[in-house]
C-alpha cells in the first residue's frame, strides 16, 4: 500500500467528513436551541440537491445551482418551521419523531412525484474539472478539494457566527435557557424559525455539493442523516465544535475503513473472503466508533449536560 | 448516648472555586428529629444529595447504620434503610395513590421481578401499601391518580413512600414546602410521631415546624455548620440569629 | 364515547371474522393481508412494551425484526440446501420446522437487545433514539455487505416452513399460527403492565430517581424491557419471513424501524390494543391508497402527521375518548 493512496484516502476522509458536517451542524444547533429532533432534516439536503440540479439544468450555472439549493433548502425549512415544527417544541421525542418521520414520507414522495424516480445528474463544472498535483505528486480531484475548502470556511464562518454576531449570542443563550432569553426581549419564535433554516440551508448546500459527485435521487437524504445522528452523538449533541471534530473522526474512519480494513483480513485469509469480510466490518466502524465514544463519555466528547 | 445511625465527618464539596459543602460532620440518633435549617444557598440540598448517594464528596465520609456508605450507591444506601423524601414530589402522576405506595413495598422488602401476577392482587403488599396510606390519611384516596392530588396531599404521599420502605433512618428534603397553615401543622403532627419508628434528619424552612418538631438544629451558613445545639441554644445564639434569623425578624 | 374494551372487542372480531369471511368466499389475497397486519401487529406489540411501558423511544427495533427475519433464512435455506450450519465444534444442521425457527428467533434477538441495551441505556432522551437508530443501520449495512446470506438481494426460501399437524401452505392455517401468537403476546403485554415488573418499568420512566430511591434498579428495568421486546419483535420478524418465504436487508432498515413505531403511534401508545390498530390501520392504508395512487405514502405522511399534530393518543385514543396516556 502506498503512501500517495494513503493521502488520497485521508483527503477523501475529510471531504466527506466536511460535508457530514455541514449536516451535523444544523442537526445539532436544531437540538441545541429548540431540543428538537428533526429526522427530516435529511431531505433538506435532498431539496438542495433536487434544486442545484434542476437550476444547473436551466441555466447551466453551477454557482446559480448552489445558491438555489441554499435559497430552496432554507425556505422549505422555514416553511416546515412555520407550518409543523414550532407545534412540536413542548412535545417530547416520540411525537417529534414521528412527526418528522411523516415530513419524510411528504418530502420524499412528493419530491418523486415532481422529478419522477430517476436519479438525476449535477455536472462538476469545468473550473473545477479535473485533477490537480498536490506536493509530492499526488494527483488529486480539484472538485473534492474545493469541497474540503469550501467545508472549511463554512466551519470558520459558523464559528464566528456563533461567537461574535448578535444573533450567534442570542443563538447561545437559547442553549442554555429559553425562559432567559424571551425575558431578555428576544423574538424566540422567529429566532427558531432562524436558526431552522439556517440549518435547513446548510444541509441543502451540502446536498447540492454532493450530488456533483453522487447522483440526486429520492432517499438520498437518509443515510447522511443518520451518518449525521452518529456525528452529533460523538460529538456531543448542541456543540458546533463537537459536530466539526466528530464530523471528521466519522469521515476519515468510514473511508479508512473501507480501505485498510479488507487489507488488514488479507493478513489472516484469502483475498476475496478477506475484501468480502473486511468491507463487512468496514460498514458498521463508524458505529463501532460511536459505541466506544459513548462506553467512555455517555454525553459524546463536546456534551457537557447530560 | 447511643451510637448514632447516621453520620457524617468532614464532608466537603466543590464546585470549581465554589465550596457547597466544607467539612460538615453531622449525625442523626436514635429517636430523635435533627433538623438543618440555612438561607437559601447554604448547601442543603447538596447535603442531601450527598448523603442520599446522588453527589459524591470529595472528601470526608458517610456511615450509615456504623457501616461506611461513602462508596455506596442510591440503591444500596437504600437498602441499608435509608429513606428519602424529595423537595419537589417525584411521584409517579400516572399511576394511583395505591400504586405509588406498592413501588415503595416492591422496594422494601418486595419482589419486584415478578412479570405475570397481578401485583394489585398480591394480598400480603396490597395490606402494607393500604396500611400506610392509612396512617397518612390518604386511603380514601388509594384509587386516585395521582396527577389529581392536591398538592398537600402528595406531599403526604411523599412521605408515605418513604414510610413503605419500612426504614431506619429518613431524610426529608422540605416536606412542609408549599403547604398551607393547616397543611404544615397536620405534616408535624405525623412527622412528629414517626421519630419513634426511625429518626429524621430535616431539612425545612418552615421555621414554626422546625422549633415544634426539631430535638436539635443544625445550622449550615455557605456550605458550613455555624451552629448547632438543642431548639433553645439555637434560639439564643447570637451568630445564628444575626446571619439567618435576622432575616426572619 | 365508546369505551376502549369495547374498541379492543371489535378489533378482535375483526381479526376472527373478516379471514373467516374470506376463507368462505374463497379471497386468499385477503387472508395474506390479515396475516401481515397480524404479523405487523405482533412486531408492534414488541416495540410498545418498551415504548409504551418503558418509555423507550427505539427507533432500532428492525434491527429485532430483521434478526428474526434471517434465523428463519439462515435455517431454513441451510436445510433445503442440506449443508450443514456449522460443522466445527458441533454439527448443526438447518431446519425447516417453526418451532425451532421461533426459538432462534426469539433468544438471538434477545442476546441483541442485551448487547444493544447495555449499550444504549447508558444514554437516555435523544441519545437514545440516535443510538438505537444507529445501531439498526450497524445491523442493516452488516446484512448488505456479508455475501454469505444473499447481501443485499436476500435470502428466498422454496417452500414455507411447517408446523407439526398443520399445513402451513393454507393460507387460513398459517393465519390461525400467527393469530395464535398475536394472542399470546397481547396476553403477555396486559399481564405484564399489571405485574410488579410493570409497576417497576412504569415508574423508572416516570420518576427514575424515585424508583433508585425505594432501592431498584431503573437501568435494569428498562434492559429487561427493551429484552423482552426485542424478543417478541424478533418472533414477528420469523413470522413475516416465512409469510413472504424471503428475507432481504429491508427487514433491517431504518424504514422498517420507523414503520413499527408508526403501527404504535397509529393506534396509541401504551394501549394494549393499539398495535394491533396501528398494523391494521397501516396495511389498509397501503392496499387502499396504494391502489389510487403511485404516491400512497405522502397521504400516509399527511395522515400520520395530522394524528401526531392533534395528539389524541392515536387512534383507540380518539375512539375511546381518552386523551394520550403520556403527561
Amino acid at each position: 500500500m502506498s503512501a500517495i493512496l494513503i493521502v488520497e484516502q485521508v483527503l477523501n476522509g475529510l471531504q466527506s467528513g466536511v460535508m457530514l458536517f455541514l449536516m451535523a451542524a444544523g442537526l445539532t444547533l436544531i437540538f441545541g436551541v429548540m431540543g428538537l429532533i428533526n429526522l427530516a432534516h435529511g431531505s433538506l439536503y435532498m431539496v438542495g440537491a433536487f434544486a442545484a440540479a434542476a437550476v444547473a439544468g436551466a441555466t447551466g450555472s453551477f454557482v446559480l445551482a448552489l445558491g438555489a439549493a441554499l435559497v430552496a433548502a432554507a425556505l422549505a425549512g422555514g416553511i416546515v418551521e412555520l407550518v409543523v415544527i414550532r407545534r412540536l417544541y413542548g412535545r417530547d421525542h416520540l411525537d417529534q419523531v414521528l412527526a418528522t418521520f411523516a415530513l419524510i414520507l411528504i418530502f420524499s414522495e412528493g419530491t418523486r412525484w415532481l422529478f419522477g424516480s430517476f436519479p438525476l445528474y449535477l455536472d462538476i463544472p469545468d473550473w473545477l474539472a479535473g485533477p490537480v498535483t498536490l506536493p509530492g505528486g499526488i494527483q488529486y480531484p480539484l472538485y473534492r478539494l474545493a469541497l474540503i475548502v469550501v467545508g472549511l470556511v463554512i466551519a470558520a464562518g459558523l464559528g464566528l457566527l456563533i461567537s461574535r454576531t448578535r444573533i450567534g449570542i442570542q443563538i447561545r443563550a437559547g442553549e442554555n435557557d429559553r425562559e432567559m432569553i424571551a425575558a431578555l426581549g428576544v423574538d424566540i419564535s422567529r429566532l427558531y424559525t432562524l436558526v431552522f433554516a439556517l440549518g435547513a440551508g446548510l444541509a441543502g448546500l451540502a446536498g447540492a455539493l454532493v450530488g456533483a459527485i453522487q447522483s440526486v435521487q429520492v432517499g438520498m437524504g437518509e443515510p447522511v442523516l443518520i451518518s449525521a445522528f452518529v456525528v452529533i452523538v460523538i460529538g456531543g449533541i448542541g456543540s458546533i465544535k463537537g459536530a466539526l471534530v466528530g464530523a471528521l473522526m466519522v469521515g476519515l474512519t468510514d473511508t479508512l475503513g473501507g480501505i485498510f480494513l479488507p487489507e488488514l483480513f488479507k493478513l489472516f485469509t484469502d483475498p476475496a473472503k478477506a475484501t468480502a469480510t473486511g468491507s463487512a466490518f468496514a460498514s458498521m466502524a463508524i458505529y463501532v466508533l460511536m459505541a466506544a465514544v459513548l462506553v467512555w463519555r455517555p454525553t459524546g466528547l463536546f456534551g457537557a449536560r447530560a | 448516648m447511643s451510637e448514632p445511625l447516621l453520620a457524617t465527618r468532614g464532608l466537603t464539596k466543590r464546585f470549581g472555586a465554589l465550596t457547597v459543602s466544607e467539612d460538615i460532620s453531622i449525625d442523626l440518633r436514635a429517636g430523635e428529629i435533627h433538623a438543618i435549617i440555612g438561607p437559601n444557598g447554604a448547601g442543603k440540598s447538596t447535603l442531601i444529595a450527598q448523603i442520599c448517594g446522588a453527589l459524591p464528596p470529595d472528601a470526608g465520609d458517610i456511615h450509615i447504620l456504623g457501616r461506611d456508605a461513602t462508596r455506596l450507591d442510591t440503591r444500596a444506601r437504600a437498602r441499608l434503610g435509608l429513606a428519602r423524601t424529595f423537595q419537589i414530589s417525584a411521584l409517579a402522576m400516572e399511576h394511583t395513590v395505591l400504586q405509588n405506595a406498592l413501588l415503595g413495598c416492591l422496594g422494601a422488602r418486595g419482589t419486584p421481578w415478578r412479570f405475570l401476577s397481578d401485583v394489585l392482587r398480591n394480598g400480603h403488599l396490597r395490606s402494607r401499601a393500604e396500611a400506610t396510606l392509612e396512617r397518612v390519611g390518604l386511603l380514601d384516596l388509594a384509587a386516585v391518580r395521582t396527577a389529581e392530588l392536591s398538592h398537600g396531599q402528595r406531599r403526604l404521599l411523599e412521605v408515605a413512600v418513604a414510610l413503605t420502605l419500612e426504614p431506619k433512618i429518613f431524610v426529608m428534603d422540605e416536606p412542609m414546602a408549599g403547604l398551607g397553615a393547616e397543611g404544615s401543622r397536620h405534616m408535624t403532627e405525623i412527622l412528629s410521631n414517626l421519630r419513634k419508628e426511625a429518626p429524621i434528619l430535616l431539612v425545612e424552612h418552615d421555621m414554626d415546624a422546625v422549633f415544634a418538631l426539631a430535638d436539635r438544629i443544625s445550622v449550615l451558613v455557605y456550605g458550613r455548620v455555624v451552629a448547632s445545639g438543642t431548639v433553645e441554644e439555637i434560639r439564643a445564639d447570637p451568630t445564628v440569629r444575626e446571619a439567618y434569623l435576622g432575616e426572619d425578624a | 364515547m365508546i369505551r376502549e374494551r369495547t374498541v379492543n372487542a371489535a378489533i378482535l372480531a375483526l381479526l376472527v371474522a373478516v379471514p373467516a369471511w374470506a376463507q368462505w368466499a374463497d379471497e386468499p389475497f385477503t387472508i395474506t393481508l390479515a396475516t401481515r397486519v397480524v404479523i405487523f401487529a405482533v412486531a408492534a406489540v414488541g416495540l410498545n412494551i418498551a415504548l409504551g411501558l418503558g418509555g423507550l423511544v427505539s427507533l432500532g427495533h428492525a434491527v429485532y425484526f430483521g434478526l428474526g427475519g434471517y434465523a428463519m433464512g439462515v435455517l431454513a435455506s441451510h436445510a433445503q440446501n442440506y449443508s450443514p450450519l456449522m460443522e466445527w465444534p458441533l454439527q448443526l444442521d438447518g431446519t425447516k420446522s417453526m418451532p425451532v425457527i421461533w426459538l432462534t428467533a426469539i433468544l438471538s434477538s434477545a442476546l441483541a437487545a442485551v448487547a444493544i441495551g447495555l449499550l444504549a441505556l447508558r444514554t437516555t432522551g435523544v441519545y437514545f433514539i440516535m443510538i438505537t437508530l444507529a445501531f439498526g443501520q450497524m445491523a442493516y449495512f452488516f446484512a448488505i455487505s456479508w455475501p454469505a446470506y444473499g447481501g443485499e438481494d436476500g435470502l428466498s426460501i422454496y417452500v414455507r416452513n411447517s408446523f407439526p399437524g398443520l399445513n402451513t401452505l393454507i393460507p387460513i392455517q398459517f393465519y390461525g399460527l400467527c393469530l395464535a401468537w398475536l394472542g399470546v403476546v397481547l396476553f403477555l403485554n396486559a399481564r405484564l403492565a399489571r405485574s410488579s415488573f410493570g409497576l417497576v418499568l412504569t415508574a423508572a420512566r416516570q420518576v427514575p430517581q424515585r424508583v433508585e430511591a425505594v432501592g431498584l434498579d431503573p437501568t435494569r428495568a428498562k434492559l429487561v424491557a427493551l429484552v423482552i421486546s426485542g424478543a417478541i419483535t424478533g418472533l414477528a420478524g420469523a413470522l413475516f419471513a416465512d409469510l413472504n418465504r424471503f428475507v432481504s436487508p429491508t427487514m433491517l432498515s431504518w424504514q422498517m424501524s420507523g414503520e413499527i413505531m408508526v403501527f404504535v403511534i397509529l393506534g396509541g401508545v401504551a394501549r394494549l390494543f393499539g398495535p394491533v390498530a396501528g398494523a391494521g390501520i397501516f396495511v389498509l392504508l397501503e392496499h387502499l391508497l396504494g391502489g389510487i395512487s403511485e404516491y400512497w405514502q405522502l397521504f400516509l405522511g399527511i395522515i400520520l402527521l395530522l394524528i401526531v399534530l392533534s395528539g389524541r393518543g392515536g387512534v383507540v385514543g380518539m375512539l375511546s375518548g381518552r386523551g394520550a396516556t403520556h403527561e
